[in-house]
């Protein structure tokens, strides 16, 4: 892959000034200055807050870790909260794989010239805000809603009573982040080359076979940036807690946010969202690190 | 034949998923429909008048002239952005380029509701008030680097030998990029451009913590959905999903056109 500094190096009529930054680097600058302030600024932000007196808004004037400490707290119950997001994330990821796998097997094999619109469909719903969606689903299933008003109608004694329970909330995540599951496994199944299959077919490998061997290890990369980023976006998910959950549950962003708006303390709320943060941050580079983008994204 | 059995069986699975993602859809399409104004199913009395009363509604009107004027901004300032963003992505090979991979990930992976208290907090510090314009800026942030990945898909099955070609026959670098590279890159700058509208158009969490007084379609919803539900909100609801499906629409023929032209 050839430079565009090093083709203009070669023609030396071309002046250059001797500290110019690269074309790529040049191209980068827009999206870095504006990751620096919006994305980078805020966390700082942040941070200056989690050390700030309790319950002040007197930010990078004051420095406690009053705000950390109360977090570790035993008669603090935030850990709870945590937890319940974790386990959330962690069986929403498990389903997921199971839901996902047969899906993008298909996009990349079955389907044929049907796949894109397939994938259109489930990309659709992306589209339209999470709200509308799970609140769909409150519709569906509240008393007297569409499962409880049709099994009433057939002559049964009507819909179970699933809403404001944990496993709806499960169930309103595993429904929101489908798409984000889908769609690296299904780029991870496509870099599994298919005479590599047909090959180890002709020599005579089973099917268990040629998926544990060849598939899944192949597909490695694309299902783990799945898993990832549901993982992580089940972590910091609060919509599936307060519309199906109707807040039976607090989760960890709902602990954040709760600490913002109803209590005030900025500063408790900032020291949460720094722990979250560090979390997410330290997992995402890690699970980053071990996979090559370019090849992912199909750089030939 | 096993291998038949095992396709039809991935059919059947993948239109049962299909229809359980667009359940919720449908069942706020029907109670938008609804004469009173709780819902119950069988619905006993279908009416417009939820619909008309949405369309006559000053409030409403003017929240969806919010979602479209910063979805519209978002577009064209993110795809700006982000053309050069993909290129640095997947064109150059330079320094950094490794980390910068990386980096904008991260906005993608982070919580928004978090991300949106974050900025919150960092406008606040700063003494910027939080207006719709604040918002525009926030939906950049999160926008920008998923726009970036979807054009560096396109840039990554470009023939970057065709920019050296016009380099080398004289053209400036203003040229090449508008001659050559833009157009190469059209489909994928297009697709962007969908992404980025769309992904503004249903933003809730960003929206919530970051456009102060001024609200966006999905964060009069919520506000409703948590007190004073009408069957106002499944209509303004199925009124957001059909606009966001007529652009997916529209978008999607006109890129097939294009291409239909260029090719023939």
């Amino acid at each position: 892959m050839a430079d565009l500094t090093i083709a203009h190096a070669e023609t030396p009529r071309e002046e250059r000034p001797t500290h110019r930054l690269s074309a790529g680097a040049l191209c980068a600058l827009p999206v870095i200055g504006l990751l620096a302030i919006g994305f980078a600024a805020p966390l700082v932000a942040i941070l200056g807050y989690s050390v700030a007196t309790p319950r002040s808004f007197d930010v990078f004037r004051s420095f406690t870790l009053e705000n950390f400490a109360a977090l570790f707290d035993p008669t603090n119950t935030v850990w709870l909260s945590f937890l319940w997001s974790c386990g959330f994330a962690l069986f929403t990821v498990a389903l997921l794989a199971v839901i996902a796998y047969p899906i993008a097997y298909g996009l990349n094999r079955v389907f044929g010239r049907a796949s894109a619109f397939i994938s259109v469909l489930f990309v659709f719903p992306l589209f339209v805000s999470e709200n509308v969606r799970l609140y769909g689903w409150v519709l569906f299933y509240i008393k007297n809603g569409v499962l409880d008003g049709t099994l009433k109608w057939l002559g049964l004694a009507g819909g179970p009573e699933v809403l404001y329970t944990p496993g709806i909330t499960l169930f309103g995540m595993v429904y929101t982040y489908l798409p984000f599951m889908l769609f690296p496994m299904t780029l991870g199944l496509a870099l599994v080359p298919r005479d590599l299959v047909d090959a180890a077919r002709d020599l005579g490998a089973g099917r268990l076979f040629i998926w544990r061997e060849i598939e899944l290890p192949l597909a490695m990369p694309g299902i783990l940036i799945g898993m990832l980023l549901t993982f992580v976006l089940a972590i910091g998910a609060t919509a599936e807690a307060k519309i199906l959950g109707g807040q039976s549950i607090i989760v960890i962003s709902h602990d954040i946010e709760i600490a913002f708006t109803y209590s005030q303390n900025w500063p408790a709320g900032s020291a949460l969202a720094v722990l979250v943060t560090f979390f997410i941050g330290a997992l995402t580079l890690f699970a980053l690190s071990k996979l090559d983008l370019d090849r992912m994204l199909g750089r030939r | 034949m096993t291998h038949r059995r095992t396709h039809a069986l991935i059919w059947i699975w993948t239109l049962f998923v299909v229809a359980v993602v667009y359940l919720p859809i449908a069942c706020g399409a029907l109670a938008s429909f609804n004469k009173s104004r709780y819902f119950g199913f069988p619905v006993k009395a279908y009416a417009t008048d939820w619909w008309a009363k949405t369309l006559d509604s000053i409030e409403i009107g003017m929240i969806v002239r919010n979602s479209i004027l910063i979805a519209l901004l978002v577009t064209v300032l993110s795809v700006l952005i982000a053309t050069f963003g993909a290129l640095a992505f997947a064109r150059y090979d330079w320094k950094g380029r490794r980390l910068y991979q990386k980096l904008i990930m991260l906005p993608i992976f982070f919580p928004q509701p978090v991300l949106g208290l974050a900025m919150l907090l960092g406008f606040s510090a700063v003494g910027i008030q939080t207006s719709w314009m604040t918002a525009v800026f926030a939906h950049l942030v999160w926008v920008v680097p998923v726009v970036t990945l979807v054009i560096a898909i396109q840039v990554y099955g470009f023939d970057p030998s065709l920019e050296e070609a016009a380099i080398d026959l004289g053209c400036s670098r203003l040229q090449v990029l508008r001659e050559v590279t833009l157009p190469l890159l059209w489909p994928g700058i297009w697709s962007g451009m969908l992404f980025a509208f769309l992904l503004s158009w249903s933003n809730f969490p960003l929206s919530l913590y970051t456009a102060g007084a001024d609200s966006t379609i999905p964060k009069w919803l919520y506000a409703k959905m948590v007190a004073g539900y009408t069957p106002m909100v499944p209509a303004l609801g199925t009124l957001a999903t059909l606009g966001a499906a007529a652009l997916l629409l529209t978008g999607g023929l006109v890129g097939l056109m294009v291409r239909r032209r260029s090719a023939s």
